[in-house]
């Protein structure tokens, strides 16, 4: 409906130019397309001497794999989400992303090591869902109290340049993350999940944590809450219509400065919960900031800036990779897996260089 | 020539660069000084793609160690780990030099539709995704990096390599500013400008864009040979995340329109580095070197708010500052003395 719209300048402008550019225009959009196939002949049937095999013959490893990736996603989403819905917004890239992820992360590990009153090998089933729903909520809103600290003090008067912004954040993630290393120590520290969602059951005769199912179901949530907010509020209708024309918004006498103190807030509170998210998962240390700025960059970038729509399909695609590359690539050749990211990352930018419902600035 | 052409700053700067070993202490000399040089040519390849082209680069440092780490693996006959490959030194650097343009001109037609913000993105995921396949891919090089690597002859003692890095630097600077003179240079400020324009007026606006990012890729190359011939060894971690956001620190605390700030940058950034746990008491007011990247950040958050053009910009404004102050006074006397109020508010 919306496509049909957007493509018609685009079909308009088409006849005017020669065939063979026509061709040469398609041709990035033709080399994905025969990469997926590749790619799906490889792992369903051709994949001998890796880690899992080809799916036709051990569907379980698939399944698995499959779900690793779509779960992964889950997480991705809602650091992602925060970071693409402050962009979208003010144009702001905030680099500090990866370090209110971070904080949020150490902070739910100590609240959590004071709720169940242990500060070392705390086990799933010493913890009740309230020891675990405490940390996640105080530990996103404090990153989220200090992202608007961040957002009245350092960005509020220089919005619109773009690249001073994305360097103020730089320096702030620089101090937080050495102020982090400080207060918290360099060691890895990790949270665990409640009791009541750590089971494990057989799926494909492999045995699976449905904590992970857990953490998609959380972001799941968060999803349909934050497009109820987007779509069904009038906050959210204001924040639509200031991603299209914040001067127009303006103009209509809406408090945009209001607005965008309160996505700033939302947009950290996200990095916030998935970095508690991310410390019950993998844990947390010096250098996950610099990890999840990466993730995030690279969700944004494949879905596009700015789009919530994105976030999701850029989410999905790269847990995806991250999942399916160690295990499908022959066995010798596993610690090579960090290309595919780099790959994916260049037949996205090769046919949309903005990203995939990204739009030119 | 008369003798005041030959009087200018930037002679006599390169006159007491050239007699430095003579006088300065070895450590100044072979430590902070080179150092500072090869980050400073380094850094100026940011400045020449940030002030000509409009592009923010954070993928520098990368193109520095992709030289650093194919030289290593090139120029071993036999390591802990790597490739060893054995080969001649200087095959081995055009090897290394090769292949760093080559990825940069990969990377930068990659990402030469973009601009701006989306452009510092991309860079910057490359520059993470670079570091870490060296982190994973042991074939050659792994977690603990290529060690023992030997300068070639000519640049064996330390006070050779110092003059090599000297004169790179002299050539970094002369000829990225010559490049600004040329009608490829002058496209590119076109493109940095108006990239519609220029593409409607008939040039390939990708095209420039991906040539000088493989030239400044390139460029950060040679530095990043430089770079492992005076340390002796490279591991990933050095061109991880920190070490990436500090190269393009430097280039900021500089200023990022002035290729001169890239060496200017280096120069506080290391002279910092080194001294400041020397100063006496230091550790009593908290700054001690533990917390270096927390006095960075803060210096570096200081120049964005204050001037986003840098020590360099800082400098000129307080040169115009003054020297209108100076003329203001000397024109007109008694309006300063009868409206001293009126005055700050009009700048």
């Amino acid at each position: 409906m919306t496509t049909g719209v957007v493509e018609e300048p685009e079909t308009g402008v088409e006849p005017s130019l020669g065939a063979r550019s026509q061709w040469v225009r398609r041709l990035p959009g033709l080399g994905v397309r025969v990469v997926l196939a590749l790619v799906a002949v490889w792992v369903v049937f051709l994949a001998r001497g890796t880690p899992a095999g080809p799916a036709v013959s051990d569907p379980g490893r698939f399944v698995v794999t499959l779900l690793d990736g779509v779960t992964f996603a889950g997480l991705l989403f809602v650091v992602a989400s925060g970071f693409t819905l402050i962009f979208g917004l003010m144009r702001t890239v905030n680099m500090a992303h990866g370090s209110l992820f971070l904080l949020a992360g150490f902070i739910g590990i100590r609240l959590q090591q004071a709720l169940v009153g242990k500060t070392r090998n705390i086990e799933p089933g010493d913890v009740t869902i309230l020891d675990w729903v405490i940390p996640l909520l105080v530990g996103a809103a404090i990153a989220a109290v200090i992202g608007l600290v961040l957002q009245q003090v350092f960005l509020r008067w220089n919005q619109g340049q773009e690249l001073r912004q994305a360097l103020i954040t730089l320096a702030i993630s620089v101090v937080l993350a050495d102020q982090m290393l400080r207060q918290f120590g360099g060691l890895a520290v990790s949270m665990a999940w409640p009791g009541a969602v750590t089971h494990f059951f057989e799926i494909f005769g492999q045995r699976y944590a449905s904590s992970r199912l857990f953490m998609l179901a959380v972001a799941v949530v968060v999803g349909i809450l934050l497009w109820l907010w987007l779509n069904r509020t009038r906050m959210g209708m204001v924040i639509r219509a200031g991603v299209d024309d914040e001067q127009m918004v303006r103009a209509l006498g809406i408090n945009i400065s209001l607005v965008f103190a309160v996505t700033f807030f939302v947009g950290a509170f996200l990095a916030g919960m998935g970095g508690v998210m991310g410390a019950s998962f993998a844990g947390a240390a010096t250098g996950s900031d610099g990890a999840w700025l990466l993730n995030s960059l690279v969700v944004v970038i494949i879905g596009g800036l700015g789009s919530i729509k994105g976030a999701v399909a850029g989410s999905l695609l790269y847990g995806l990779v991250i999942a399916f590359s160690p295990v499908y690539l022959p066995s010798r050749y596993t610690y090579f897996s960090i290309i595919f990211t780099f790959v994916l990352l260049a037949l996205v930018l090769a046919a949309r260089p903005y990203g995939l419902f990204g739009r030119p600035e | 020539v008369s003798g005041r052409r030959l009087l200018t700053p930037a002679n006599l700067l390169g006159v007491v660069l050239l007699a430095l070993p003579a006088f300065g202490t070895p450590f100044f000399v072979t430590f902070v000084l080179t150092s500072a040089m090869i980050m400073g040519l380094t850094a100026a390849t940011i400045v020449f793609l940030a002030s000509s082209g409009g592009m923010i680069s954070l993928a520098q440092l990368l193109f520095a160690g992709i030289a650093g780490f194919m030289f290593g693996n090139a120029a071993l006959e036999s390591g802990a780990r790597g490739l060893n490959l054995g080969w001649p030194v200087w095959v081995a650097v055009a090897f290394a030099l090769t292949v760093t343009t080559a990825v940069a001109f990969l990377l930068g037609a990659l990402a030469s539709r973009t601009t701006g913000i989306y452009f510092l993105m991309i860079t910057l995921v490359y520059g993470v995704i670079g570091y870490f396949f060296f982190a994973q891919v042991v074939l050659v090089s792994g977690p603990g990096g290529v060690t023992s690597i030997l300068a070639p002859d000519p640049f064996a003692e330390p006070v050779r390599l110092y003059y090599a890095a000297v004169v790179l630097s002299a050539l970094g600077y002369l000829g990225f500013s010559a490049i600004g003179r040329t009608n490829f240079g002058l496209a590119l400020q076109g493109i940095r400008d108006d990239p519609v324009r220029m593409g409607s007026l008939g040039f390939n606006v990708a095209l420039h864009r991906t040539l000088a990012f493989t030239l400044a890729g390139f460029v950060a190359g040679v530095a990043g040979l430089l770079n492992v011939w005076w340390n002796g060894q490279i591991d990933p971690a050095s061109i991880s995340i920190g070490p990436t956001l500090i190269l393009l620190i430097i280039a900021v605390i500089g200023g990022i329109s002035h290729y001169e700030g890239a060496w200017l940058g280096a120069f506080v950034y290391v002279g910092a580095s080194t001294y400041l746990r020397e100063i006496p008491f230091v550790d009593r007011i908290g700054i001690t070197p533990d917390r270096f990247n927390t006095i960075i950040g803060l210096i570096v958050l200081l120049i964005m708010v204050l001037s986003p053009e840098g020590l360099v910009g800082i400098i000129e404004k307080g040169r115009g500052w003054r020297g209108r102050s100076i003329r203001d006074r000397s024109i007109e006397p008694p309006t300063t003395a009868t409206r001293p109020a009126a005055r700050p508010t009009e700048r």
